[in-house]
């Protein structure tokens, strides 16, 4: 199909902005970690200015990563998978603009209202309920565009990547109303209708969904699509991928109570959410397995094809996290493990690892298709691929040395019986370990500013008149 | 898949086919673990301390009755602690271990945040818990520490937080903040509600966050020698 046939076919302008947007915020939601991984390591970078002190930027931090990058990912991606897999242009055109506007606006309300110190208090949900209004009619609007593509579609059997996106619209739609929920004091300012340990219970629920759905359900449609897509080539394994979105879509919910083990939260819960963690194994090796495998008879392109280098790469992160992930679930390890540096390193290998390099992979794939031209550098990719990784073993390899010794710190006896250690002390032994998480960091930001001008020079040079093809498709 | 076109359909492959069926079903399968670990939560006598009976009926651990709704002082200083931030790196949950007792105290119970909305537990200690930190520390020591950590620990790595010896309370909004708390349920007295602008109006923020720190973990007398969960 030539060019402009495929333009009229399809809306590739939603996801051209889309694309283009998540590329810069992960350039800005990386800078904002490394901004405060810098201030755990010197804390004076807080400056005495209450907007950028790291209780009010930490929030910023994570909405923006997840929010802004990875939903504006997880929108392009969406909406290009669903409209070639289904070979039908989107249900509705206006609605996916205002989803785009919409997802901004709401990008730009957290900006402005989280160093203000605007804040519902609750960890990943810290945005006030106007914007938790707009997210979730945008939401919904997402969703509805979604299935009534799906509706119009050319084929009979709905492909796999739609399954894993559908899942996540329908958990995140659960579980960011239910979390939300609240009485509204002020314009930004309202009270959680829960308390204490029921509120701590549907935090979680929220938050590991959150993870569950939002960063791997939403991403696994991307790994279904785009690693078979890069590596022309079937998924290996039809049933592993039933087998794989059942398990995972029944799982993961009940995991959120594992954030609560030996709290005030009945020894139940978390016992059923370690127990289902622990199996969660299985489904997500499963997948892992599912997509690697996929390059079966093949694995000499990971030598010449950087974007299924990123693809594959994502891939062993994930199943290192979801293998660190359970361990950490389970009570004797996270007695030691819980509150330490040890989960925030356990989240980045699932965030940078996973989420952002099968991001990386599908971005790259899907620009040279959008913008009808080959990507204007193979080997900046190559280079964002080595500084990407770099960064990311280091910022791991700190935060478990940093994890592990605070947790062996804190209980640590000498032959009286008596603590050896002021929690002070343990605060001061981090150190080194900030720094060089942060410097791990700063190469991960490196690696996103590559990405931007790779893509920013591929879009360039798809305006000049060179190829008289592409002329009439821009 | 070509095996599959003389089986009969399976019900897998007749919701690849409906998307609405895959919608209701997978909002039925994602749907089961958040009721089975929430739903219980809310009507099980033993998930709030005070909720269990000795046998005559009586509550079987009356120091628990102490647990009361912020003053109007403390609400507006956790809504200041809310909103810096704090919780992201201090918890405030104790766990029943030997060397949690010994650094913060008793463990926590779920009575002791009933009134906690929403729950400030936290997730992570980059500095320490703070569930029992009232009364450990004078209110100058507090004031002096929010002004300059380092001054007094020198290893740590908490932001100043100067503006709130500046910044006042703003009475009217804390008597707002603390009606809508009475509508979740939280106990205030109308005289509670009627005294809340004048206990509040003028003082500056740190007063009120030292009053908030200050409140916690020291609403119940822990007895010794009681097993106040299995």
């Amino acid at each position: 199909m030539s060019e402009a046939l495929v333009e009229e076919k399809y809306n590739y302008g939603v996801v051209r902005w889309f694309t283009v947007a998540a590329v810069i915020y992960l350039v800005v939601g990386t800078l904002l970690g490394v901004i405060i991984a810098g201030q755990l390591a010197w804390p004076t970078l807080n400056f005495d200015i209450p907007y950028i002190t790291f209780g009010r930027l930490r929030p910023l931090h994570t909405n923006a990563v997840i929010f802004a990058f990875g939903g504006c990912t997880l929108f392009a991606s969406a909406y290009y998978i669903v409209q070639r897999t289904c070979s039908v242009r989107l249900w509705s055109d206006k609605l996916a603009w205002f989803t785009f506007w919409g997802w901004n606006l709401v990008i730009i309300s957290a900006v402005i209202t989280l160093p203000l110190g605007y804040t519902q208090g609750k960890e990943y949900a810290e945005l006030e309920w106007p914007i938790d209004i707009m997210i979730a009619v945008v939401w919904v609007a997402f969703t509805l565009n979604f299935i009534m593509t799906i509706v119009r579609r050319k084929c009979s059997h709905i492909y796999v990547a739609n399954w894993f996106f559908l899942a996540m619209m329908i958990m995140v739609t659960y579980v960011h109303v239910v979390n939300s929920l609240v009485i509204p004091v002020e314009l930004f300012k309202s009270y959680s209708i829960f308390s204490g340990v029921h509120d701590a219970m549907i935090q979680w629920w929220w938050g590991h969904n959150a993870v569950g759905f939002f960063l791997t359900a939403g991403f696994l449609g991307i790994m279904y699509y785009f690693v078979p897509k890069q590596a022309n080539r079937p998924i290996y394994s039809y049933r592993l991928s039933v087998l794989h979105f059942w398990a995972l879509t029944f799982g993961y919910v009940w995991l959120g109570a594992h954030h609560l083990h030996y709290t005030a939260l009945p020894d139940w819960t978390g016992t059923l959410g370690a127990a289902i963690s622990i199996a969660m194994i299985i489904p997500s090796w499963g997948g892992a397995i599912n997509g690697m495998m996929t390059l079966s008879g093949a694995w000499d392109r990971l030598r010449t094809d950087y974007v299924l280098r990123f693809l594959i790469m994502s891939l062993a992160f994930y199943a290192m996290s979801t293998f660190e992930g359970p361990v950490m679930s389970a009570r004797v390890v996270n007695a030691l493990s819980h509150y330490t540096d040890w989960g925030i390193g356990h989240v980045h290998s699932g965030a940078l690892g996973w989420v952002v390099m099968v991001s990386a992979g599908a971005i790259y794939h899907m620009v040279e298709k959008l913008w009808g031209r080959e990507i204007y550098s193979k080997s900046l990719i190559n280079l964002h691929f080595w500084v990407h990784t770099i960064g990311i073993v280091i910022y791991i390899c700190a935060m478990w040395v940093s994890g592990i010794m605070q947790g062996l710190m804190w209980r640590a006896y000498d032959e009286y019986g008596n603590l050896v250690y002021s929690f002070a002390e343990s605060v001061g032994a981090m150190h080194p370990y900030y720094a060089m998480r942060a410097f791990g960091g700063l190469l991960v930001v490196i690696g996103a500013v590559i990405m931007l001008y790779n893509v920013i020079m591929t879009i360039v040079k798809s305006k000049e008149p060179a190829a008289e093809t592409t002329a009439a498709a821009v | 898949m070509s095996a599959n076109t003389d089986k009969p359909v399976t019900f897998q492959e007749k919701l690849e086919k409906n998307i609405f069926a895959l919608a209701l079903m997978v909002a039925f399968v994602v749907s089961i673990g958040g009721i089975v670990e929430i739903v219980p939560l809310f009507y099980l006598d033993n998930v709030l301390e005070d909720q269990a009976r000795a046998a005559d009926g009586s509550a079987k651990f009356p120091e628990l009755a102490g647990v009361r709704p912020y003053t109007a002082l403390e609400l507006a200083g956790r809504d200041i602690y809310l909103r810096e931030g704090c919780y992201t790196c201090h918890s405030q949950m104790i766990r029943p271990f030997r060397d949690e007792k010994e650094r913060y105290g008793h463990f926590s119970l779920a009575v002791e945040s009933k009134y906690d909305h929403p729950h400030q537990w936290g997730s992570k200690r980059t500095g320490p818990d703070l569930a029992r930190v009232g009364g450990k520390y004078s209110d100058e020591w507090h004031v002096a520490h929010l002004m300059d950590p380092r001054a007094l620990v020198p290893e740590s790595v908490m932001p100043r937080y100067r503006w709130l010896e500046k910044a006042t309370v703003d009475g009217v909004g804390i008597e707002k903040r603390v009606k809508a708390m009475r509508t979740l349920g939280v106990p205030y007295s109308d005289e509670d509600i009627a005294a809340a602008a004048a206990a509040t109006e003028g003082k500056t923020e740190m007063e009120a966050l030292v009053a908030y720190l200050q409140s916690l973990g020291t609403m119940i007398e822990f007895q010794p020698g009681r097993d106040y969960r299995e």
